[in-house]
């Protein structure tokens, strides 16, 4: 039973909500709008669930003094003193100057926009440590690199201005993105999705089962 | 010493401090280097200039701080663009930290063109399923979105009394910054429900979008800063974006460098080795 009621489930809701996107009547889609607000509602306890989980692999770390605990104990301060301080303003909590708004602006906001701006300085570095043309395909890569991102500044376009328009760098750039990129990207997007359809159906008629107890 | 054998021993420090300085000076003495706006920036700028006035227009801004310098400025942008047009905006955001973040851009923007709150433009903030929220939409936007960014219910606001679901709204804007965002906006709202929309993403998102620009899903995109430099140029502002390609510009021809002189010193090490 254990394992028979949940497969019996996925299968007859997967199948109802394929029925749903053909079937616009209201015996039809009214449950399906339950069932996909219920979905949101799921996620929304996720969230609570993925927080209390957070805090209890951290607490774990910092109890058992594991590698790196010192920067546990400041995730795990900073993650309760948010919760607290929005807790205590209450519905409000995202108001103009209030408490929570002020961890967001001063605290949150700047340290993120810090973390993916340091990505400029790995990315200098791993270009001139890292990219290695040993092939021609990394030539290949290298040089259609070298187009797209001269291409996407003005100065790349201010260096070929006087060359005929069909060899600037911006009109290369625009080709490489439409033509050669576009064609492997959609080899790539129809691909996944023939993938996701497979493993929905794999899910559906109970083949695939990792979902629910990490079995295959 | 000679060239290579110099690159060969150099510090990456050096590569950092150069990136750094590269990166601030033109923001300092900005060098005002000409713009031309791409055909799917065009795209972008030309569907929202073709709404009729007073059109009702969904703005989804699916980003956080970390993705705020690429796609603030073209929110800013098209918020302008779509006030001067008198449309009616209704703002959502599928990204948990971004919202607080959309909310005082919006906000700000509204202020300084006159906008008034729920009868010009209305934030319906956050709501956390991802697609299932998309799908959600399509039945009942007020169902999805009860209460507004405030917590204040959303049938109380004039902008939002004749607003049921996505066939309400002439276009929607998703400026977005990864998953979810406008992929998944083509893939449950565009295709399903058939409206016009066009996208702000970033850099690195960008190339994953080209096939529906060509297939029309997309109207038109700003890729970056990049496009929302052009963007910005072609509504003749000169705005974040713009001030902020001067330094982009520099830093991508310090990256190419970078790549070339890092395959300079490889070659002559492999010269060295042969001989």
């Amino acid at each position: 039973m254990k394992r028979e009621v949940p497969l019996l489930l996925t299968a007859a809701i997967g199948l109802f909500m394929i029925l749903s996107f053909f079937v616009p009547h209201h015996a039809v889609s009214v449950p399906a709008d339950f069932l996909q607000q219920s979905a949101v509602i799921v996620v929304a306890f996720g969230i609570v669930l993925g927080g209390a989980n957070l805090l209890r692999v951290n607490l774990e770390a910092v109890v058992k003094r594991q590698g790196d605990w010192p920067y546990k104990v400041v995730l795990i301060v900073s993650l309760v003193a948010t919760v607290l301080v929005g807790l205590i303003e209450g519905r409000d909590f995202q108001a103009a100057g209030t408490r929570s708004t002020w961890i967001y602006d001063q605290v949150y906001s700047p340290m993120s926009s810090a973390m993916f701006a340091l990505l400029a300085f790995f990315i200098a570095s791993a270009a001139f440590r890292a990219f290695r043309i040993r092939t021609p395909e990394a030539g290949l890569l290298a040089l259609a690199a070298f187009i797209v991102m001269l291409g996407r500044v003005p100065l790349g376009h201010v260096l070929t201005a006087g060359l005929p328009p069909a060899l600037r760098i911006e009109n290369l750039a625009e080709w490489i993105m439409d033509v050669p990129q576009n064609a492997a990207k959609r080899a790539i997007l129809i691909g996944a999705a023939l993938g996701v359809m497979a493993t929905g159906l794999r899910v559906i008629l109970g083949i695939e089962r990792s979902y629910f107890s990490g079995e295959d | 010493m000679r060239l290579p054998a110099f690159l060969e021993n150099l510090d990456r420090r050096w590569i950092f401090l150069a990136t750094g300085l590269l990166v601030l000076l033109p923001l300092l003495w900005p060098l005002n280097l000409p713009l031309e706006p791409s055909p799917p920036v065009r795209g972008y700028h030309d569907a929202i200039a073709a709404l009729p006035p007073g059109s009702r227009v969904l703005m989804s801004c699916d980003y956080d701080p970390a993705m705020r310098p690429e796609l603030e400025p073209m929110t800013r942008t098209t918020l302008r663009q779509l006030f001067e047009k008198r449309c009616k905006v209704v703002v959502v955001a599928l990204y948990q930290g971004g919202a607080l973040l959309v909310d005082q851009i919006v906000n700000d923007v509204a202020r300084q063109r006159r906008q008034r709150y729920g009868v010009d433009y209305i934030n319906l903030g956050y709501k956390a399923g991802n697609e299932a929220v998309l799908v959600l939409m399509g039945q009942s936007i007020p169902g999805t979105f009860p209460r507004d960014q405030n917590g204040a219910d959303v049938r109380s606001f004039p902008i939002m009394r004749d607003v049921r679901n996505y066939a309400s709204f002439a276009l929607i804007v998703s400026i977005s910054g990864g998953y979810p965002g406008t992929r998944e906006y083509v893939q449950q709202v565009q295709g399903r429900f058939h409206i016009p929309l066009v996208a702000g993403v970033t850099a690195v998102t960008a190339p994953t979008l080209y096939p529906y620009l060509q297939t029309g899903q997309l109207l038109g995109m700003l890729g970056g800063m990049a496009g929302a430099a052009e963007y910005e140029d072609l509504r003749l502002e000169r705005g974040q974006a713009s001030h902020g390609m001067d330094a982009q510009s520099l830093a991508h021809v310090f990256i190419a460098l970078c790549i070339l002189m890092g395959n300079v010193v490889q070659w002559e090490r492999r010269r060295r080795e042969a001989s």
